[in-house]
């Protein structure tokens, strides 16, 4: 009896399934039609960008062909200005995340691990946390002019803050029980900290790292539009006020190139790092 | 000759304070356990019975009383108390293996002994073949093998352990016994082990202090007295069933809800 209706409902399962529309809430496909849907998304809003230009329904100064920015980017390649601002940018941002990341780290276990810590910095760090970063930007420029140290300040102001609390609140998530663990074996609370609870709060750690180099982004190119004499920020100034409006847009999408491209390889590294996550 | 406890705990008091209030949550707890001796912590939930174990393990404070191992006050935490958590504690990027190691490295323990002493009581909880994989690969059960493996490393003289079994589905749990026991006849330790499983408590001691609610305490000490080593379906025997019910019984009194 049971088998029988067994088989009877298994068919209208199967059926059922097969008919959800790629539309629907949750739906399964392949990853293979997932990239497909992706590229479609971007081929049409390319296209959309060829129609608007290619019939002339804007003029060039407004938005240039999508032909006109690739042009543009050819010849700032050929002669090595690209290469050099983004090489610029990329070491400004280096630098400033590195500060930002080191410091916040070390306020993180500080903050996270001891109460004393905790009540003397925590609300300090809240309360810069809420001033807008560009409100900074002025002071900036009269502590430190034009230099690289202001671009680096700006980039420390605008991730340090925010790190210090989301690491902190990645090492609080560690179990108490893995504390007890290595008390039991007599570790000091040092000990215990540097060898059980930031490593255990690792993988966390880097997905804010990895979030928060995404926020890098836009402070380095911030701190790069307002005062600088080179950088991928300083250049799209320089378009602005030549009206090349095929290199401003042109050196936007270079950004976005480079923020996704840097997540991707944090992505890739986090999995590397932390395999003994996944089950295989 | 009257020979020293093990462990004696007297006239334990604790309490916590929140903002707004005091709740005493240990009372008077007085305690011996004998070398060598397996006994249970049973109780309702809320009747102290972790915090008692966690005082014990030095991993918390209390107010009033005394705690001696081996005559001698315990102050903190320490190597002679190996403690097995209900949550899964071990370390997620050490495989099986590294983490008793890891244990035994910060116990102490000569480092050229290490990898043996590690292999060998992986080998005592039966999973010499998952020596290298990563506690993600290892079920539930698997994990508190290792925990324990981990604990008994070291040779502390008294193994404690808070509802180890816990979150383990009741087959798994039933052949965790069944090698827990395996391994205390085998290696005589001192064994307290926190529960809430009365069947459990019945099978795997010698005595089963029953702890009563509000303020929590020690209501009844009962003695188990069938013989060792007792067989895998033993939970099931009528003279076994009758003590579970009287520990059963000695519970319910406790957490009998006013209607």
């Amino acid at each position: 009896m049971t088998v029988q209706t067994d088989k009877r409902a298994e068919p209208r399962q199967t059926r059922f399934s097969s008919r959800k529309s790629i539309f629907s809430m949750s739906a399964d496909f392949s990853p293979s039609t997932y990239i497909f849907i992706s590229a479609c998304a971007f081929l049409l809003l390319l296209a959309l960008w060829l129609l608007v230009t290619g019939v002339g329904l804007l003029k060039p100064i407004f938005l240039p062909s999508p032909a006109a920015v690739l042009a543009r980017l050819g010849k700032l390649a050929a002669d090595g200005t690209l290469a050099s601002d983004v090489g610029n940018s990329v070491y400004r941002i280096t630098i400033g995340f590195l500060i930002a990341s080191v410091m916040a780290l070390a306020t993180a276990i500080l903050i996270g691990a001891y109460r004393f810590w905790e009540a003397a910095i925590e609300p300090f760090l809240d309360f810069v946390r809420y001033m807008p970063v560009v409100a900074f930007v002025p002071l900036t420029i009269l502590w430190s002019g034009t230099s690289d140290a202001q671009k680096f300040l700006i980039i420390w102001i605008g991730t340090y803050f925010q790190q210090a609390l989301m690491f902190k609140d990645n090492i609080k998530r560690v179990p108490p029980d893995f504390i007890g663990f290595g008390r039991t074996l007599g570790m000091s609370d040092f000990r215990v900290l540097m060898r059980i609870v930031v490593p255990s709060a690792m993988p966390q750690i880097w997905d804010t790292l990895r979030i928060s180099l995404g926020w890098a982004w836009t402070w380095v190119t911030l701190a790069e539009l307002v005062a600088a004499n080179s950088g991928l920020g300083f250049r799209i100034t320089v378009a602005q006020r030549y009206l090349q409006t095929d290199m401003a847009i042109g050196y936007i999408l270079v950004l976005g190139v480079l923020g996704l491209a840097t997540d991707q390889i944090m992505r890739f590294l986090g999995r590397q790092f932390f395999k003994y996550e996944s089950k295989a | 000759m009257q020979t020293q406890p093990k462990l004696s705990i007297s006239h334990l008091h604790k309490s916590f304070s929140t903002a707004r209030s005091t709740v005493k949550a240990l009372s008077d707890i007085n305690i011996e356990v004998a070398d060598n001796e397996f006994v249970s912590l049973v109780g309702a939930s809320g009747c102290g019975k972790s915090t008692l174990l966690s005082i014990v393990a030095g991993l918390q404070t209390f107010d009033e009383g005394e705690v001696l191992v081996d005559g001698i006050p315990i102050k903190g935490p320490g190597l002679d108390r190996g403690v097995v958590f209900q949550s899964y504690t071990l370390l997620p990027w050490l495989t099986a293996k590294k983490n008793v190691e890891f244990a035994l490295r910060e116990a102490g323990t000569d480092p050229k002994e290490i990898s043996d002493i590690a292999a060998r009581h992986l080998d005592l909880v039966k999973l010499a073949p998952f020596a290298d994989s990563f506690p993600s690969q290892l079920s539930g059960g698997m994990k508190q093998r290792v925990a324990i493996a981990r604990a008994l490393s070291y040779r502390p003289k008294m193994l404690l352990m808070d509802e180890p079994f816990g979150a383990l589905d009741a087959l798994t749990r039933g052949q965790m016994q069944e090698l827990l026991m395996q391994i205390w006849q085998e290696h005589r330790l001192t064994v307290i082990f926190v529960t809430h499983d009365v069947e459990e408590a019945v099978y795997l001691s010698d005595r089963v202090f029953v702890m009563g609610l509000n303020p929590g305490r020690i209501k009844e000490c009962i003695a188990v007295p069938f013989a060792r080593p007792r067989p895998a379906g033993a939970q099931r025997d009528r003279e076994v069933l009758e003590l579970q019910e009287r520990v059963l019984q000695s519970i319910r009194e406790e957490t009998r809800v006013e209607l």
